[in-house]
C-alpha cells in the first residue's frame, strides 16, 4: 500500500490551518510573517501532490511551485524591508502598536 | 507497511510537531528555526513526490536565503522575545475558531465528497531523475515563459522595493 492522494491534502490543510493560526494571533510582525511562509508551503505541497497524482506527464505543478518560491522570496524581501522601516520609526514590530492610521 | 509510509508518517509527524513549536516558542529565533525544520521536512516530500528540482529549491530558497533574512532580520532589530499577554482577549479564541473551522472543512470535504479523488495512488514509480529536471526546464523557458519574465520582473521591482523602504536619509541616523 502506497500513499494515497488525500494524505498529502490534510497534511497540507493541517499545515496551513496552523499557519492561518499564526498569521491571526501573533503579535510580532515577524512572527506573522512566519505564518505566512507556512502556509504559501502548505499550497506548494498541494500543487506537487496534484501534479503527482493526477498529471505526471505535465510538469505545470512544478512550474507553479517555482513560481510560488519567487513570489514568497520577494513577498519577504518586501515584509522585513517594511518592518525594518517601521521599527526605525516607532521602535516596535508589535502589530498592535504601529496604529497610526487607526482612527 | 513499505519503506514510503513510514517515511511519510515519521515527516508528517515532524512537520506538524514543528509547526507547533513555531506557535508556541516565545523566542522569534526560536521559531524561526522550528521553520528551518519544517521546511526540511517539506523538501522530503518534494523528494517523495518525485521533484528533485523543487526538492533542491526548497533547501536553498526557503530554508537558506528566505530564513537566513529572518533570523538576519530578527537580531538586527533585537525582536526576539515575542510579548506576552495579548491586548485584545478575543483574538487568540476566534483565532483558533477559524483555523480549526478550516480544517475540518478540508478533512470533511475531502473524506465525504471526493472519495474516489482522495483515494487515489499514484501512477507508476517515482523516480527522482534528471530527466524530468530537463524536461521541467525546457518547459519553463517554452510554454511558462511570460510567468517566467513577469516573476522576474516580480524579483527586480521587490528588490528596489526594499531598497527603496530601508534606504536611510541624508543626515539622519537610527
Amino acid at each position: 500500500m502506497s500513499i494515497p492522494l488525500s494524505w498529502y491534502l490534510i497534511l497540507a490543510a493541517a499545515l496551513f490551518a496552523i499557519g492561518l493560526f499564526g498569521v491571526l494571533s501573533r503579535r510580532n510582525a515577524i512572527a506573522i510573517l512566519l505564518g505566512v511562509e507556512l502556509m504559501l508551503n502548505a499550497v506548494n505541497i498541494n500543487l506537487a501532490a496534484f501534479w503527482r497524482y493526477l498529471d505526471p506527464a505535465q510538469m505545470a505543478g512544478q512550474a507553479f511551485a517555482v513560481i510560488v518560491f519567487a513570489v514568497a522570496a520577494a513577498e519577504v524581501a518586501v515584509g522585513l524591508a517594511l518592518i525594518i522601516s517601521v521599527y526605525r520609526r516607532r521602535k516596535t514590530v508589535v502589530a498592535d502598536e504601529i496604529d497610526l492610521m487607526k482612527w | 507497511m513499505d519503506l514510503t509510509l513510514i517515511l511519510f508518517i515519521i515527516l508528517a509527524v515532524t512537520a506538524i510537531a514543528t509547526a507547533l513549536g513555531l506557535l508556541i516558542s516565545r523566542n522569534a529565533v526560536y521559531a524561526a528555526l522550528f521553520l528551518v525544520m519544517n521546511f526540511a521536512c517539506v523538501a522530503i516530500f518534494y523528494l517523495l513526490l518525485g521533484a528533485p528540482f523543487i526538492a533542491m529549491a526548497q533547501v536553498t530558497v526557503y530554508a537558506g536565503a528566505i530564513m537566513v533574512l529572518f533570523l538576519f532580520v530578527i537580531m538586527l532589530l533585537g525582536a526576539e522575545k515575542l510579548p506576552k499577554g495579548d491586548v485584545l482577549p478575543v483574538q487568540r479564541p476566534l483565532a483558533i475558531g477559524a483555523a480549526v473551522i478550516l480544517l475540518a472543512e478540508a478533512v470533511i470535504l475531502l473524506v465525504q465528497r471526493f472519495q474516489s479523488t482522495a483515494m487515489l495512488q499514484a501512477p507508476g514509480t517515482v523516480e527522482n531523475s534528471m530527466d524530468s529536471l530537463r524536461e521541467m526546464s525546457g518547459l519553463l523557458f517554452t510554454e511558462y515563459l511570460l510567468p517566467f519574465e513577469v516573476t522576474s520582473i516580480l524579483l527586480l521591482v521587490a528588490m528596489v522595493g526594499a531598497i527603496v523602504l530601508t534606504k536611510q536619509e541624508k543626515g539622519t541616523r537610527g
